[in-house]
């Protein structure tokens, strides 16, 4: 029986996996050094806010995987031996393959600022992250401060955990604005107000210089390169965005880039071996997507592809319109299509925003043939299916603008704004003609 | 650095933030009033009762009020899950065990020692917190309280004041805002003031039996028992309309508002037990079983629960009918027909026209079924002289009402709210829920639509669900949730971090949908799975 070995217990090598499995009888193994079940990572931020234990955050009771005959390895590959078809573990233990899926995912950045690897000093991103933010930051009389670096998802989320535990928190955003390499300025501005509205010092347009040791080797403050300022604090979390967690592959043959590199059937170098999630990373970026796409979604559509090439329905990765989804505290925030932060050429941009500073929405169509590019909304829920349809039928903007209360999801009896959005839009529609 | 460091890296316990100085104040007044009932329990007495009374109610709500306006009103709108299972009492903490004791405590006295409570019996007049409710019953039906009074006065002021909270808590959020105003007012008005009303218009020659409209057989199970039909009967018209209101209910109303709305409508915006739970419960919703052995037991209790209550109103009913139809038409023999013939008509429909959707249900489907008939032919070759397999349909009635009505919606459907979580009854044993949740599966415009490929498995639905339904394993696989058991809470959509799920009513057609591959992958790819 053919042996199917997956390193990394992440949605996208759970999801390859559950496909392989559903597919074929093919022997499947899934190591881990992390957990010994899957988990949602996007769900650790609750468990420490106390919205859920560790355990409601694991998709599928323990049972689950001996019933459907996935094994499940704990230990941590050092190497992998193509020539051989093996893997040798830490423990120096060897496991043999006749297919091998790396699923390994990423790792937080650090830029090599001083202190970066000081006791207190932690990113945001694997369960051991979560037990030492628990033990360092437990309540506000233990962490007094906590200072976070890098203004995109993963910090605004570190953020609001914080806070709900009473830790008062200041957080350095490089860009003048949050995240608005991605966002808009309209929203990107709501977002700030959003965040300092929940009593986070918000920094923008500054960056870490280096991080203060006390006497035991544990953080103490740190110091904004700009300013020189420093700010006392007993936690420091590095989220300024993550990388392929390959180091482990440095000799292994393997090609590398920043991340595995694969072809669109998230083929390797190397037959039998493939590449699937954060830690893949295309020749060629498809579309206007990055050639490393480290997203929840995109991590479980390499899983569903992969697993149709494994068990001999050679598919290629051929993801469809771009959407997305993050809540940053209160607001929740969906894209569908492409929505940049600064307009590309072609690309104008309507921008709507509510009197009430936690809606907004913002739609990008083509300046000449109005096309309809991609939505990005804010404290409205849309439907995905609808965003999707009209991407695929090349609408224009006044359809979808006129149709907007079709794309609703909102929950029964909130407010409809379509009336008022499509109102704004006729107004700009008529200054600008 | 500080020695409190807690290197035992443990997950489960971090020191959760405390009560707000308000907060302290709010309980210390809440508590005050709940002393005062706990010294008319205690016997002592307290003069001017009137003015007790009102006092302790007052400063009950008052207490919770303040309370959920310092917990709420000071944070911006949003969900407010923080440290949910950091506290003690929402979490199977020591809190949660003792509040789980004391009232499973009271729900003992309250339905087998009422006398511990100062209830009056023999025609003697009632003394400690029965007495001290004794001014507000007078006030409103005349008669001195009983402890269903009392209870039912507590039981509302418990919805209106966790009602108040609840709507605090989501304050962002018009499906519950609208819907726990609903709660409230069918608590506080169908089930407790009308009814009281009702009692006023009783004189010696008219008397009504005591009637909340907006319950349902089975969940009324005694409805249809005898000393009722005739008091309904012998009532003229008003009570001749109460009990066909009451039969309409079943076959009519019910069907219908279910086919529109889901079971929602009567479980999570009319039920005085869906009332309680969804507000003072709320703080447990998230202390129910997701495991699917959790999902099988309530399956087969729930069910069971329901052939009983069949059964044993059917053997009640066919006890005191006649054999001669010149006397009234309804004889024990056309009676039983009538019963068996309309299961069999819904049970061939079914079988028919929903085999599909029902799959491997469909078995147990049958097996509940021919229970059921078979009984009803025992009724029928056994059943005389009131007996029914020689047991005395009172017999079964008792049983019923004790081992059902009692000990499961009440002492473990309520007192074990802090443990079980808050629809334990609903969940496990309501069969008026089992009825209404098998026309939500099989003929409902009602489901929960899932928001294409958006769900990032967080787990927050599930966790949240206070049926114990896991709504993730539906959201992760595109697919939507259309579940018996599902009440309409409307609180997974509302808890949901990428607005992933909504409510919905919508046509039949794609409603029960399963997709391997998620939207938002090659469509190709899509169409060549989920189509094969």
């Amino acid at each position: 029986m053919e042996h199917i070995v997956i390193i990394g217990n992440g949605i996208s090598g759970i999801t390859a996996a559950r496909h392989i499995r559903k597919m074929s009888n093919k022997r499947i193994t899934i190591i881990s050094a992390e957990t010994d079940y899957f988990f949602s990572r996007t769900a650790l931020m609750y468990v420490y806010m106390g919205h859920m234990k560790f355990e409601h955050t694991q998709p599928y009771e323990n049972w689950f995987w001996k019933k459907n005959k996935i094994e499940l390895k704990k230990g941590f590959v050092s190497k992998i031996n193509h020539q051989a078809n093996e893997l040798v573990f830490t423990n120096k233990e060897v496991m043999n393959y006749d297919k091998l899926i790396i699923a390994v995912g990423s790792k937080p950045n650090k830029f090599g600022w001083p202190g970066q690897d000081l006791n207190g000093v932690l990113g945001m991103y694997h369960k051991q992250d979560l037990e030492k933010l628990e033990n360092y930051a437990p309540n506000n009389t233990v962490c007094n401060r906590a200072v976070i670096v890098g203004g995109g998802l993963i910090g605004i989320e570190l953020a609001e955990m914080l806070r709900s535990r009473d830790i008062p928190v200041t957080f350095l955003v490089r860009e003048n604005s949050f995240w608005n390499g991605v966002l808009p300025a309209g929203e990107s501005a709501m977002i700030n107000r959003h965040i300092q509205n929940h009593h986070i010092d918000l920094r923008l347009g500054v960056n870490l210089k280096e991080i203060i040791a006390d006497d035991n080797g544990r953080a103490k403050a740190i110091v904004i390169q700009e300013t020189g300022e420093i700010i006392d604090c007993n936690v420091v979390g590095l989220t300024a965005g993550v990388s392929p967690n390959v180091t482990f592959l440095k000799d292994s043959g393997i090609e590398l880039g920043r991340g595995v590199k694969v072809n669109r059937f998230l083929e390797t170098n190397i037959p039998d071996i493939y590449a699937i999630g954060d830690c893949a990373e295309q020749h060629e970026a498809i579309g206007n997507r990055r050639p490393i796409e480290a997203v929840w979604y995109t991590g479980r559509m390499m899983g569903e592809t992969v697993a149709q090439t494994i068990c001999g329905n050679k598919t290629e990765y051929k993801p469809g319109h771009w959407f997305n989804s993050a809540k940053f505290l209160d607001i929740e925030y969906q894209t569908y299509g492409w929505v940049f932060g600064k307009p590309k050429e072609y690309e104008q941009q309507f921008h709507w925003i509510h009197a009430d500073d936690t809606k907004c929405i913002t739609v990008s169509y083509h300046k000449r043939t109005k096309k309809f590019l991609g939505i990005n909304t804010f404290g409205i829920r849309m439907r995905h299916e609808v965003f999707d349809r009209w991407l695929t039928e090349q609408r224009d903007v006044d359809y979808v603008m006129q149709h907007l209360s079709e794309a609703n999801f909102d929950p029964e009896f909130y407010a409809p704004y379509e009336s008022e959005i499509l109102n704004a839009y006729k107004k700009m529609e008529f200054q600008t003609s | 650095m500080s020695n409190k460091l807690d290197h035992s890296m443990s997950l489960a316990s971090p020191e959760a933030k405390g009560l707000s100085i308000k907060q302290k104040v709010a309980s210390a007044i809440g508590l005050i009033g709940f002393f005062i009932l706990i010294l008319a329990l205690c016997n002592i007495n307290l003069p001017n009762q009137g003015v007790f009374l009102t006092i302790a109610l007052v400063l009950i709500t008052i207490g919770t009020i303040l309370f959920a306006n310092d917990a709420y009103l000071t944070k911006l709108e949003g969900i407010k899950n923080d440290g949910v299972w950091f506290t003690s009492i929402s979490s199977r903490g020591v809190l949660g065990w003792l509040t789980g004791v004391g009232l499973t405590t009271f729900y003992i006295v309250l339905y087998f020692y009422a006398e511990l409570l100062g209830l009056g019996t023999n025609g003697e007049a009632n003394t400690g917190l029965v007495a001290l409710f004794d001014p507000l019953s007078k006030l409103l039906s005349g008669n001195p309280a009983s402890q269903w009074f009392v209870y039912g006065t507590l039981y509302t002021v418990a919805i209106i004041a966790f009602g108040y909270k609840f709507i605090l808590k989501y304050r962002h959020n018009r499906y519950q805002q609208i819907r726990t105003i609903s709660v409230m007012f069918f608590q506080l008005g169908f089930a407790f003031l009308i009814p009281e009303f009702m009692a006023r218009l009783n004189s010696d020659t008219f008397k009504l039996p005591y009637y909340d409209l907006k319950n349902v057989w089975p969940l009324n199970y005694y409805n249809f028992e005898q000393y009722r039909i005739d008091q309904f009967i012998n009532a003229g018209n008003v009570g001749l309309a109460l009990l066909i209101f009451g039969i309409a209910s079943i076959f009519i109303i019910t069907p219908i508002l279910t086919y529109k709305f889901g079971k929602r409508w009567y479980c999570s915006w009319v039920c005085g037990c869906g009332g309680l739970a969804e507000t003072a419960g709320d703080s447990f919703r998230q202390l129910s079983s997701k495991k699917l052995s959790a999902w099988k037991l309530e399956r087969w209790l729930i069910h069971t629960v329901l052939v009983f209550a069949v059964v044993m109103t059917t053997a009640v009913i066919y006890t005191y009918l006649g054999y001669d139809p010149d006397k009234y038409w309804l004889t024990k023999g056309v009676f039983l027909l009538s019963v068996a013939g309309f299961l069999t008509l819904v049970f061939a429909g079914v079988m028919i026209f929903k085999r599909k959707e029902l799959g491997k249900d469909a078995r147990y489907g049958a097996i509940g079924y021919f229970t059921v008939i078979a009984l009803l032919i025992g009724i029928h070759i056994f059943g005389y002289g009131g007996e029914i397999f020689f047991i005395k349909a009172e017999t079964l009635r008792s049983t019923y009402g004790f081992a059902i009505g009692s000990i499961f919606s009440g002492v473990i459907g309520t007192g074990f709210y802090p443990i079980l979580g808050n629809r334990a009854w609903c969940r496990f044993g309501c069969p008026m829920a089992a009825i209404l949740g098998f026309q939500q599966r099989l003929f409902s415009k009602f489901r929960i639509t899932t928001n294409g490929g958006q769900c990032i498995s967080c787990g927050n639905c599930s966790t949240y669900c206070e049926m114990g339904i896991d709504v993730r394993s539906y959201a992760q696989k595109g697919e939507n949730i259309v579940r018996s058991s599902c009440v309409g809470c409307g609180i997974c959509s509302a808890v949901c971090p990428r607005g992933v799920l909504k409510l919905e009513n919508d046509k039949l057609d794609g409603r029960i949908n399963s997709n391997e591959i998620l939207l938002g992958n090659d469509v190709d790819l899509m169409d060549y799975v989920n189509k094969k």
